[in-house]
């Protein structure tokens, strides 16, 4: 009984996202998701997939607390999405890296700035940010980089800018939605492998993709989604096919 | 917050001015706009109002006294006079000082003829006020007095005057009223492109964890460097202006600069300057704060 006991709260202390009955609407009254349930545990690499108007985007935006919940529970990292108030949002997100499709640089600043900017964020020194941030730029493979704009970049670089930016203050999550959907396949690999290499230092990544072949060939934990219902949650799982 | 985010915040506050030149410049051109028909009309208004004011210190009310009325009862009305709060100043002039000065304004060598002064009884308080429209209560107070024989008074130039302060008034609201309705519809208008610069830059700070006073300050700084320069460039071309056409009034109109007091140019800057910069400060204050709250809430 102790035992059994003491394997459950192992297993709660594990869990760093838990989704329970989750549904979610829009104002229009349309459904995004509807009764999921999602509990992903430390160190995990998952793969949400879903065509378009699954409920993808919702549910990362969920994650991020962008938008809340309409009813059902939600945890991440041990913070009550629905009901954490406004000014602790910034705390809750300094432990979760997140990266877009569109990079979202900021255009007017050099790449050394743009990483800079996220310790900056969060009251690193001077000191501590001139040491972090080319060490993280050079584990993404752009320490030569560090004075050039975003504009002057690659697609496949610009997107190591922003894991760069996402990982500097060494988040517990890393969420990317759609990173390889702006890119060419050998910088979409390159990309998905410096993921796989975060997730083995210990960060749990959570990747929503279209990308069948990565998918495919990376025999991870893949959760599929389909209008707004999860349909299939494998350990070594791949792309389902809609037909 | 540590020092080094502090100077952060600054630095970036004043680089925001030169990262999106068109905004900072539409910013401050409106700041600018809204400020100079301010101190335009600041300008022109007190000057008028001086004018009026001017004017109504030189009107006086003249008390006459009762024949052979005591000099110590003379001195009691004075005393009543002065502790009246619409009066300004009360000067006692005696009959010798009322003959002298009529001699020397009209009569000059013909007065010769007089062995007595003809204007015996005209012994006499001149009663300036400080408020000409209360001119009719003062003189109704007066011609009660005991003591008092008669009371004159230019009832024409304390109504006139009286009009002039209430159409300055009427104006400065109307003016008000037009100038606030411009300066909201331009600066909303320059808010709004703001909005869409910076929505951007301010969703990406949010979604990297930065608290509101983090994102907000760099904007705030940032707008009220604009509404310092946007009130500084008003100021410095009405001075300008203000010289010049003070100096073209003065010698191309000599008659109506001794006619009419104008108020110099320190004096008109002593309140337009912290008044114009408190303004251009306040805009740009809550211009960038709506600017960035709107986009807060991410």
């Amino acid at each position: 009984m102790a035992a059994k006991k003491r394997k459950k709260s192992t297993a709660a202390e594990n869990e760093i996202i838990n989704l329970t009955n989750v549904c979610k609407a829009y104002s229009t009254g349309a459904p995004a998701l509807k009764d999921v349930n999602l509990r992903i545990n430390r160190g995990e690499f998952v793969f949400i997939v879903g065509d378009s108007g699954s409920g993808k985007s919702t549910l990362i935006k969920l994650l991020l607390r962008e938008l809340t919940i309409t009813s059902g529970y939600i945890n991440v990292m041990g913070y009550d999405l629905s009901k954490i108030k406004h000014r602790k949002i910034p705390k809750f997100r300094r432990n979760l890296g997140v990266v877009f499709q569109d990079f979202r640089l900021l255009k007017d600043r050099n790449v050394y700035e743009n990483v800079a900017f996220a310790q900056r964020i969060i009251q690193k020194s001077n000191k501590e940010i001139k040491r972090n941030v080319p060490s993280i730029l050079s584990v993404v493979g752009l320490a030569g980089k560090y004075k050039a704009k975003p504009r002057q970049l690659s697609g496949g670089e610009q997107q190591r800018v922003a894991l760069a930016r996402a990982l500097v203050n060494q988040p517990t999550v890393l969420l990317a939605d759609e990173p390889t959907g702006n890119l060419d396949p050998k910088n979409s690999w390159e990309i998905m492998k410096l993921l796989e290499q975060i997730n083995e230092n210990g960060t749990t990544v959570i990747v929503v993709t279209h990308n069948r072949e990565i998918v495919n060939a990376m025999q991870k934990r893949v959760v599929t989604l389909k209008k707004g219902v999860i349909i299939s949650d494998e350990e070594k799982g791949g792309y389902i096919d809609e037909d | 917050m540590r020092i080094s985010s502090f100077f952060y915040t600054l630095k970036q506050g004043f680089r925001n001015l030169f990262r999106n030149k068109w905004f900072t410049l539409a910013s401050i051109a409106t700041i600018s706009a809204c400020l100079f028909l301010f101190g335009l009309f600041y300008a022109i208004v007190t000057n008028f109002a001086h004018i009026v004011k001017t004017a109504q210190e030189g009107v006086a009310v003249s008390v006459f006294f009762d024949d052979g009325l005591e000099e110590s009862r003379m001195q009691e009305i004075g005393e009543l006079i002065l502790k009246r709060p619409e009066v300004s100043d009360v000067r006692f002039v005696s009959a010798e000082e009322a003959w002298e000065s009529f001699k020397a304004e009209y009569l000059g060598d013909y007065a010769d003829g007089f062995t007595e002064n003809p204007l015996a009884d005209s012994a006499h308080y001149e009663v300036y006020l400080n408020d000409v429209s209360m001119q009719s209560a003062l003189v109704t107070y007066l011609e009660s007095l005991d003591g008092v024989r008669m009371v004159n008074r230019s009832e024409i130039v304390a109504t006139t005057l009286t009009g002039v302060n209430a159409l300055i008034a009427y104006v400065s609201v109307g003016i008000i009223i037009i100038l606030f309705a411009v300066s909201v519809f331009l600066i909303s208008n320059t808010v709004m492109i703001g909005i869409s610069v910076r929505k951007e830059e301010i969703n990406i700070m949010k979604y990297i964890g930065a608290t509101d006073f983090f994102v907000r300050s760099p904007f705030v700084i940032e707008g009220i460097l604009i509404g310092l320069i946007g009130a500084s460039i008003p100021l410095g071309v009405i001075y300008g202006m203000y010289n010049v056409v003070m100096d073209y009034v003065t010698t191309r109109f000599t008659m109506l600069s001794t006619l009419l007091s104008f108020l110099t140019v320190d004096e008109v800057f002593r309140v337009l300057i912290p008044v114009s910069l408190g303004i251009g400060v306040g805009i740009g204050f809550l211009g960038s704060v709506a600017t960035v709250r709107r986009h807060l809430r991410v």
